[in-house]
């Protein structure tokens, strides 16, 4: 006979009183992205502020146009242009202090380079000399990502272990819409929130993965509003004012940086360009769509905000766009330059130390250069007595 | 009883607990040394191996993460990059799987692709194997995944001793390593204390646990390790009454690979049989006997053959001793190792 069938003798005491654990309000983003720029707020961004994000801006978006030039002439395998989005790189890499970290995804190259990386070393992955062309310590910029979100987790523990040793290092990760979706997003900020790690995330949402629309990739209100979940705050901003933008992942970097735990931060943008040089845009969204953001373009939202307050005149213009092209210029000079490679690198950093296996590979290639290197010579050798 | 409360002098010690001292003397000896999973602190992980240390050390040398595999693994790579040594626990061999991602995208070729300057001292610490009556997911022998992927080194040890030294050395080292324990040995004693550690070679060297007493005669080499090192003495014991004289490989790493003890071995005794619980489709030991094959061809007077587990995902416990290689199927293939045919005068048997 079981329980059930005998009313009375099992009395259930009723269970603890559930109540959330805070208060969800404050962590919920606000219905519309935080603009600046066009505002009466604008006023108080600093002139010097202002005029340097210009400046950084008209210089990405010049790099944008190089790199992906660079594509067409084959000096780099793949680019994915962050055109349109250089509000977000600019302001990414700006509001660290030089002890943070940054952890990019593979569209973020312009973040690092603003952050202080060479150019071409940050392009290394992309024209595919190496993995990674820089020393991460450098600068303190994690490599350059490619699988989706999996650079998350790696800020989160970076941020951790920092604040374990008493360190002041705050870790920003940068992460597309498509990201989101992953696991390793969601475990990120799951890890992030419960050990309160100072770190921020910032969500460049452009609309698309690759070709999915984010109707498509998640029913959530916005994306911001996935931090509630976590018991951290959401923000919403508009990706392509680059004071906004700033202002709010300084907000988010500052709190970070006062023990305030991590922030999800949503910046709404759009990638004006394909993925990649070898994707066809046009499949899947509309030439009105992308006059409407190009409408909305962040060189133009800042222009109009320094002409307001009178911080910037033709002769300035000139001057910054000058100093992009030479930028651009002797990028494309060096990128023009073949990389030198030495093949046995294949085998150098495998491991500590080479493993046996590894050392009779290195001597097998090692020989087969060697060959090769003396055919090269003797076939000139023939070619100079003809 | 506490890590801490094993005594100088040798006695009866489990591997459990040679394995929870050697994390314990890691952390005791470098204070970058971080213990993290799910389960590690309070319980001291399900099986007890982290007993302890959350107490010793403090929750945040020996944390308790939340329950997702692949975050215990990503946010690992983030503390080695600071400058921390984490040793994770993936609590069963299934359990790691979640944990792929991060471990062959960017654990193992994190060093590769920095050139050299972000290498990330890992310890990845994965109960493995079969034989304790475990429920689906909790058996899985997932060696070959591991070892088909360049930048890790893949250790299991057999014994207490080996245990210790070889956590010891996983933990030291700057390379990431996937440390298989193999979880029915757990439980398995060896007279053995922590203050005398007996010296084990660096991870990479293999060791011969039985010599075959009369090379040249009716011998034989078994390859092996982890879980089916006691199986393949035990065989090698019954092995006598056959007249076979059996060595005992015990492979202790398998990335990186030793072929010159496996070599050296076979050279000596012209055959070999390769024993592991894992698949044998895919597994391990294609790749071990091919390695015999191409370098030691010659001395060869049989077919390497493999005693590996079926080609099934693992089966359910009440059926897993049909699945798991045992004495028996150890000796059939050493039965078929072609003795008749190469008989010659003055071999023992």
């Amino acid at each position: 006979m079981t329980v059930l069938e005998q009313p009375g003798a099992y009395r259930p005491t009723p269970p603890p009183a559930w109540r959330p654990r805070v208060d969800a309000a404050p962590l919920l983003p606000d219905a519309e992205p935080y603009r600046l720029l066009g505002t009466s707020a604008a006023d108080d961004v600093s002139p010097d502020l202002l005029t340097r994000l210009y400046a950084e801006l008209v210089r990405g978006r010049r790099y944008n146009t190089q790199a992906t030039a660079l594509t067409r002439q084959g000096r780099l395998a793949v680019y994915p242009s962050s055109t349109g989005q250089e509000a977000c790189q600019v302001a990414a890499a700006l509001v660290l202090e030089e002890q943070d970290w940054l952890f990019p995804s593979y569209r973020d190259t312009l973040a690092a380079v603003v952050r202080g990386l060479d150019p071409v070393q940050a392009l290394t992955l992309l024209r595919g000399d190496w993995h990674t062309g820089y020393d991460p310590h450098e600068h303190r910029v994690a490599p350059l990502c490619t699988p989706l979100a999996t650079q998350l987790p790696h800020a989160v523990g970076l941020a951790h272990a920092a604040r374990l040793k008493g360190d002041d290092v705050v870790a920003l990760a940068l992460v597309g819409d498509g990201g989101t979706s992953e696991g390793d997003f969601h475990e990120a900020l799951n890890f992030a929130a419960v050990w309160q790690a100072p770190v921020v995330f910032l969500v460049q949402n452009n609309g698309f993965a690759i070709s999915v629309p984010l109707a498509k990739q998640t029913a959530a209100p916005s994306l911001a509003h996935k931090a509630v979940g976590y018991g951290m705050p959401g923000r919403l901003v508009d990706g392509n004012d680059a004071a906004a933008v700033h202002q709010v992942l300084g907000e988010a970097v500052r709190r970070a940086r006062e023990g305030g735990g991590p922030t999800l931060v949503e910046a709404i943008t759009y990638r004006v360009d394909a993925h990649t040089n070898a994707d066809d845009a046009t499949r899947y969204r509309s030439d009105k769509e992308l006059e409407a953001w190009r409408g909305h373009d962040p060189i133009d939202l800042i222009t109009a905000e320094l002409r307001r307050r009178d911080l910037i005149d033709d002769d300035r213009v000139e001057a910054i766009r000058q100093d992009a092209e030479a930028m651009a210029a002797a990028l494309r000079e060096r990128m023009n330059e073949d990389p030198v490679l030495d093949p046995m690198d294949l085998f150098e950093h495998v491991y500590a130390e080479k493993t046996d296996q590894l050392r009779e590979q290195a001597a097998q290639l090692r020989a087969e250069l060697d060959a090769e290197g003396q055919e090269d010579r003797e076939n000139e050798a023939q070619e100079g007595t003809r | 009883m506490t890590a801490t409360a094993v005594e100088t002098a040798r006695k009866p010690a489990t591997m459990a607990q040679a394995l929870g001292r050697a994390m314990r003397d890691a952390m005791a000896a470098d204070p970058t040394v971080h213990v993290m999973g799910e389960d590690v602190g309070t319980l001291g992980g399900v099986f007890r191996i982290t007993d302890g240390l959350a107490k010793e050390f403090g929750d945040d040398r020996c944390t308790d993460t939340p329950l997702a595999e692949a975050g215990i693994l990503g946010t690992a790579v983030g503390m080695a990059m600071y400058g921390l040594r984490p040793v994770v626990e993936m609590q069963f061999d299934a359990f790691a799987y979640p944990a792929f991602e991060q471990l062959i995208s960017h654990v193992a070729r994190m060093r590769n692709r920095t050139r050299g300057a972000m290498p990330l001292p890992i310890t990845v610490r994965v109960p493995y194997g079969g034989g304790i009556g475990g429920v689906e997911h909790h058996s899985d022998s997932s060696e070959a995944y591991y070892m088909a992927t360049p930048g890790l080194h893949v250790v299991t040890p057999a014994t207490v001793a080996d245990a210790y030294g070889l956590l010891r050395a996983a933990i030291a080292s700057d390379d990431p390593v996937v440390f298989l324990e193999p979880k029915r040995l757990y439980w398995s004693k060896a007279d053995w204390s922590p203050d005398h550690p007996e010296e084990v070679a660096p991870i990479g060297r293999a060791v011969v646990r039985r010599r075959a007493s009369v090379p040249g005669g009716r011998a034989a080499t078994l390859v092996t390790y982890g879980p089916s090192v006691p199986v393949c003495l035990e065989a090698a014991e019954a092995a006598r009454a056959e007249g076979w004289d059996l060595e005992v490989v015990d492979l202790r790493s398998l990335v990186p690979f030793d072929d010159e003890t496996v070599c050296a071995s076979v050279r000596r005794t012209g055959r070999a049989v390769i024993v592991h619980e894992s698949t044998g489709f895919g597994g391990p030991g294609g790749e071990i006997a091919a390695r015999i094959t191409e370098r030691c061809f010659h001395h060869l007077e049989a077919p390497v053959l493999r005693v590996a587990g079926f080609d099934i995902p693992y089966p359910p416990p009440m059926l897993e001793r049909h699945h798991l290689p045992g004495v028996d199927r150890v000796l059939d293939a050493v039965a078929r190792l072609q003795w008749e045919s190469d008989w010659t005068e003055g071999s023992v048997g």
